[in-house]
């Protein structure tokens, strides 16, 4: 058992470096293939024209535009390793100060809009599946394929119009109040600026998870068991809290972690629209100002933030399915 | 215990002569008693033709309290759709006629809602409808966590020799020789009046298929009625008190288990081929295959494979009483 843990990790381990080194070369690959210039991005037009040879040649040896690509990539690869994330070009701050941060604004916000969508669109699924084909199940199913068919960024735009510039209920930006001292933002400000975002990430985040469980819950419907289950007198709750409950959340819970990876994509389209300075929108910059570690840096936790969900999702097998937790015992 | 085993796998004679289950039977209401069923399927046809499928068409059964019968037909035939049937769990694209009586009264959706899992409960075909992630014991007792619910697993445990560890157990845990044991276990937690049994020995050997069937016979000799529903006609010959073949979608023939000792005593062609089947009759097999449901020949279903076919088949044919049983034949006699 011992031994099956370790090589279960080990593999894990291995599989989680394969993939930081696959993400971080994509990433420089297809950086170094974009067609930004840094300095006209960063710099401006204007600015360089006004410039001498020698400034720009300091300019050119900040952005890296003259080191052969490989040999940059080393280099910062080498400092990775020995964890120096390197500093940001943009904001000329270690990467690992700046991803901090906007990594914490943005966990913040998909916590909050992943909790919402998962329990809500567990729910919605149920009741969905379970009444198929009675009026509660079109209305769930008409609202999912709506939402699913909505462009997340316009959806975030109308929410934006109504809420924020015509209701004026919620703030049209930014994750804490403009001109307060840090640290006097306090809980109820953060969840106020963070809500219509995570708003818009529920929104379209429960119809996924909502399809998803109502199929798994018409197949749990039409399973032998719930048959049987209905043959002994069981029906409504009964049905669902002794026989459908554990079945469905087994792949619901699977879902839900493998869903990061969509609340993630969603939040960099969302934090733009909001303004809202997150792990997103620092990768929407530092991708149009080439900001190389920074970029890298994002990535790859973002790499792993989604392989961590996944690996979750994978170990939560265990725990709710005891055909998986006593794997070796059986037979 | 084994003696009885042995009693009821050994002669049926002895015991369908017993006063009291030719008391039962003469006398009281039938338990159960299903008459003129038919299934059919609506399905959509290549473009959107509505086809109707009609898997069962004329099926009628008798059960009495203590009694035991055994429908037998093959596979494939509509057996478990008759159970759900009576179970009130047809699919929604299954549309059921005729008419079903529980104890002299008709047994009605609302009705069957409220008897299923009290006074009616069917014994499953395997393992797999149990639920996959619930324990044995909390599963038999439909989480009921009472005293009284314990006390009666374990008086059930006791009687099937199970080990009171199996009520800890997951589904995919058990050992096949337990599986059965824990399927009938979930029939006694209520009183059953009537008990259901699709295909009890799919798959077993022998000897552990004939123990199962005498589990069966047991609830029946405590007094309920017992429809057994199997391909098996020989388990059955040794366990049941009456037998209803069923073939291409209808019962052909019903008769008491006495009248299998001798192929004179049948009274359908089709019952009496399935007799010659027999091994110790000898394993002769006859032609051809029941015919598929959409395209019944007009008349007797029987008749292309029927040995002594005549012109007055193709007519519409009677299920009629004969000698204490009942035949869908015009010669039967
Ligand atoms: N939902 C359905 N839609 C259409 N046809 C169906 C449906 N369910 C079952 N059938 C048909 O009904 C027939 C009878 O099925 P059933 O399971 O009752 O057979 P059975 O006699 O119990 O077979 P077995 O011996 O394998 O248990 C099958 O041949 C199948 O084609
Ligand atoms: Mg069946």
């Amino acid at each position: 058992m011992n031994r099956q843990r370790v090589i279960f990790f080990g593999k894990n381990i291995i599989r989680a470096l394969l993939l930081v080194v696959c993400v971080s070369m994509i990433t420089f690959a297809l950086m170094k293939a974009s067609p930004v210039d840094p300095l006209q991005a960063n710099v401006g037009q204007a600015a360089l024209g006004s410039m001498s040879q020698e400034q720009k040649e300091k300019l050119q040896a900040y952005w890296g535009v003259d080191t052969p690509p490989v040999e940059q990539y080393l280099s910062w690869a080498k400092d990775f390793i020995r964890g120096d994330m390197g500093v940001s070009l943009l904001y000329r701050q270690p990467v690992a100060s700046v991803i901090a941060v906007k990594l914490a604004n943005s966990l913040f916000l998909m916590a909050l809009a992943w909790v919402i969508s998962g329990i809500l669109g567990f729910a919605l699924g149920v009741i969905s599946g379970m009444n198929r084909g009675k009026p509660a199940d079109h209305v769930i199913r008409g609202y999912c394929l709506v939402i699913s068919s909505t462009p997340v960024f316009w959806l975030a735009l109308l929410l934006l119009m109504i809420f924020g510039v015509w209701l004026h209920i919620f703030p049209i930006g930014l994750s804490v109040p403009i001109g307060v001292e840090a640290s006097g933002v306090t809980l109820a400000d953060r969840l106020y600026h963070a809500f219509l975002p995570a708003l818009t990430l529920s929104i379209t985040g429960v119809s996924n998870i909502a399809l998803h469980t109502r199929e798994k819950m018409i197949d749990i419907m039409e399973s032998d068991y719930m048959l049987f289950a209905r043959m002994r007198g069981e029906k409504g709750w009964r049905l669902f809290r002794y026989y459908g409950f554990r079945n469905v959340l087994f792949p619901a819970v699977t879902l839900q972690f493998a869903s990061i990876s969509e609340i993630f994509g969603g939040s960099v389209l969302v934090e733009q629209v909001f303004s809202y300075p997150g792990l997103g929108q620092a990768a929407v910059s530092a991708g149009l100002g080439s900001d190389m570690p920074l970029l890298m840096a994002v990535t790859i936790v973002s790499a792993l933030f989604v392989f961590g969900g996944n690996l979750t999702a994978n170990l939560l097998y265990g725990v709710i399915d005891p055909r998986v937790r006593q794997g070796g015992k059986a037979k | 215990m084994d003696e009885k085993r042995v009693k009821c796998g050994a002669g049926s004679e002895d015991r369908m002569d017993s006063p009291a289950v030719n008391k039962l039977s003469g006398e009281k209401e039938p338990v159960l008693k299903i008459e003129h069923m038919s299934i059919s399927f609506t399905q959509y046809d290549r473009g959107m033709r509505q086809v109707s499928l009609p898997v069962i068409r004329d099926l009628d059964v008798e059960v009495h309290a203590g009694e035991m019968v055994a429908v037998v037909g093959s596979s494939g035939s509509g057996k478990s759709l008759l159970a759900h049937g009576v179970m009130g769990v047809l699919p929604y694209n299954a549309a059921m006629d005729g008419r079903i009586t529980y104890c002299g009264e008709e047994l009605t959706r609302e009705r069957i809602e409220k008897l299923r899992g009290r006074e009616i409960v069917l014994v499953p075909q395997s393992i797999a409808f149990l639920n996959p992630l619930m324990k044995i014991g909390p599963q038999i007792c439909k989480g009921d966590k009472r005293a009284s619910a314990r006390e009666k697993l374990r008086s059930i445990f006791k009687r099937y020799e199970l080990d009171e560890r199996v009520g800890n157990l997951y589904p995919f845990e058990l050992s096949g020789g337990m599986n059965r044991r824990v399927l009938i276990s979930t029939a006694l937690m209520e009183e059953p009046k009537l008990v259901i049994a699709d295909e009890p020995t799919p798959g077993l050997d022998l000897a552990v298929a004939k123990r199962a069937m005498a589990h069966f016979r047991e609830l029946a000799d405590m007094g309920a009625g017992v429809l057994v529903i199997t391909h098996d006609l020989e388990l059955a010959l040794e366990v049941a008190d009456r037998i209803a073949v069923f073939y291409a979608g209808a019962t052909v023939e019903e008769a008491p288990v006495q009248d299998f000792q001798d192929e004179d005593s049948l009274r359908h062609p089709y019952t009496k081929a399935l007799w010659r089947a027999m091994p110790q009759h000898g394993f002769h097999y006859i032609e051809g295959a029941q015919p598929y449901v959409k395209d019944l020949p007009a008349g007797c279903s029987f008749a292309p494979r029927c040995p002594q076919c005549g012109p007055e088949c193709a007519r519409e044919i009677a299920y009629r009483a004969v000698r204490g049983g009942k035949v869908r034949c015009v010669r039967g006699k």
